[in-house]
């Protein structure tokens, strides 16, 4: 009887550990109001997003991902429903600093070395000097950059940039990574390069990542849950649990189950009339 | 080599230019004088002669170059610093005012510039002043800052450097508000995400972003200020400065005197530009810049 309780209690442990919602959209909707007329970005936006996910958002322009993700950030205020992050508003959120935010462009201050670009977060959130050595010096070696600390941004490559701002992002330990089609602007070779370290970073850190593309694959590849959305107005079409291994090396693109999740994001998107135009 | 071709000829070709225009021109509006001297005297001189005659009056309508290189080098080189004659003297005098107003100037336009940026009400207000005040001719506003200052006991210095302020601080404020601006939006949600406050924005985002902005404004505003004191010294009684040595020439009809005055105004004009031109690169280079 104890056995069968112990056995039970350890089969809840991780499933509770797994459902921490960190954040809670309900009816999430936020409407631009334009010279040509309201733009609906995004309309009744239902998600929960768990502690430790790695979570996708894709779709066509305008179907309101980055809108979403900057809601989050509380760059943009919803104008319906509730959202709660880490169980506070948005703002609370930030002002909690519970998020790192990497754009889709590294925009590194280029009157900074490496590692002063990195300091930045911390400097503004007043960590002492010694910590604030110390983190650099974590983060960069987290994103395979310990070498490059006294380099300025235009001696780096595109792809080094990149992993600059997000190690600045990681620099003050928030809990929830929020990344806006950060490799968008990379070649495909350097991108499956820094999408493999991305992972490979997730799984050493135990971060939530809420991460916006358009790319199939790479959402497929990297993520534990696909969001799936459409345009005009902008909403939810389709969530997508995956069903991959959380190892994944590069060429488990080729498998079957990668195909038919890639496929069934493909279908949804299509759905969403997102083909038309 | 490539400069010697590229940078050197180009500028020494246009200079040879001006150079035989300006001997042509000299020719042409001192002949007339030359040729009444002449009849009155009873003299017939050659072509040659008559030439060499209207280059060398002492008190030409249009002093010819090399007339005005040696009273420039002479004034420069062979005397004391500290005598009246002196171009480096008076230099000097006029570089004072220039210098302090300019610190003042450059200031007092960055302090508006931050004002304008953060204080919505500033924005909205300040700016048509701005612009109003730099279209009152300063010739018509210098004497009244001179005499309204010296009745109640200001004189020397500070008025002239005050003049400089006046036209100085306008490129910078309008620079800086440029400079301050400049951050791109991705920057500022960047600060925003850090919940930093608008001081921490301001140190270090806006101010370093503006830093290029100060400096090309700052180019402008030591030339204006140059201008300022000049005019600064017209009517201070003719005591001292290239300003004073302008009016003095002027007064004695002194045309050489007046020439190598503004070719003194004009090689500390350069040298001004050009200091402030190198500093903007120092800084440029200690920020990180990608080298040219």
């Amino acid at each position: 009887m104890i056995d069968q309780m112990n056995a039970l209690a350890s089969q809840i442990k991780p499933a509770t550990a797994v459902s921490v919602p960190v954040v809670e959209a309900k009816g999430l909707g936020l409407t631009f109001e334009t010279n040509d007329g309201p733009v609906h970005a995004l309309s009744n936006v239902n998600l929960t997003i768990n502690k430790g996910d790695f979570v996708s958002f894709i779709g066509p322009s305008g179907c309101g991902k980055t809108t979403f993700l900057r809601t989050i950030a509380d760059l943009e205020q919803p104008t319906a429903g509730t959202l709660s992050v880490n169980s506070m508003t948005p703002r609370q959120a930030r002002e909690a600093r519970a998020y790192g935010y990497v754009f889709q462009a590294a925009a590194l201050l280029p009157w900074r070395t490496i590692e002063r670009n990195v300091a930045l977060p911390l400097e503004v959130m007043g960590f002492s000097r010694t910590d604030v050595a110390e983190r650099i010096h974590r983060t960069l070696e987290l994103v395979n950059l310990t070498g490059f600390e006294k380099k300025y941004p235009w001696q780096l490559s595109g792809g080094m940039q990149q992993r600059a701002s997000i190690a600045r992002a990681l620099a003050f330990d928030a809990d929830l990574l929020l990344m806006d089609e950060p490799f968008g602007a990379l070649d495909e070779i350097v991108r499956d390069h820094l999408n493999s370290q991305l992972l490979e970073l997730w799984a050493r850190t135990s971060k939530t990542i809420c991460f916006v593309t358009h790319s199939i694959p790479e959402a497929v590849y990297l993520s534990t849950k696909i969001v799936v959305m459409s345009p005009r107005p902008g909403r939810v079409t389709d969530v997508i649990e995956s069903t991959l291994p959380k190892e994944r090396p590069l060429d488990i693109r080729e498998t079957p189950e990668f195909l038919a999740i890639a496929a069934r994001v493909r279908d949804g998107l299509r759905a969403g009339h997102s083909y038309e135009d | 080599m490539d400069r010697f071709r590229d940078k050197i000829i180009p500028v020494l070709t246009i200079l040879m230019g001006i150079v035989i225009a300006w001997y042509i021109g000299a020719y042409a509006l001192n002949a007339p004088f030359q040729r009444d001297l002449d009849r009155r005297a009873g003299e017939t001189p050659t072509t040659y002669e008559f030439v060499v005659k209207t280059m060398t009056q002492p008190k030409p309508t249009l002093p010819a170059p090399h007339q005005v290189a040696s009273n420039f080098f002479e004034n420069t080189f062979l005397r004391k610093v500290s005598s009246a004659r002196s171009l480096v003297y008076h230099a000097g005098v006029t570089l004072a005012s220039t210098l302090s107003g300019f610190a003042l100037g450059t200031l007092l336009g960055i302090l508006i510039a931050v004002g304008i940026v953060h204080v919505t009400t500033l924005d909205r207000s300040l700016m048509p002043w701005i612009i109003t005040s730099q279209t009152i001719p300063i010739l018509a506003l210098a004497p009244m800052i001179i005499v309204v200052l010296a009745a109640v006991g200001i004189t020397g210095l500070i008025p002239k450097a005050l003049i400089s302020t006046y036209l100085s601080f306008f490129p910078v404020a309008v620079g800086m508000v440029k400079g301050l601006r400049s951050p791109e939006t991705m920057h500022l949600d960047l600060m925003h995400t850090y919940n930093a406050s608008k001081a921490e924005t301001f140190w270090k985002l806006r101010l370093p972003a503006s830093v290029p902005f100060l400096f090309a404004s700052m180019k402008v505003a030591v030339a204006a200020s140059l201008v300022g004191a000049i005019i600064g010294e017209l009517p201070t009684g003719a005591v001292a400065g290239i300003g004073a040595k302008l009016l003095s020439g002027s007064y004695y009809s002194q045309t050489i005197d007046m020439f190598s005055a503004l070719v003194a105004g004009a090689v500390v004009a350069a040298l001004l530009v050009t200091l402030v031109g190198v500093a903007g690169k120092l800084v440029e280079r200690a920020m990180g810049a990608r080298p040219a």
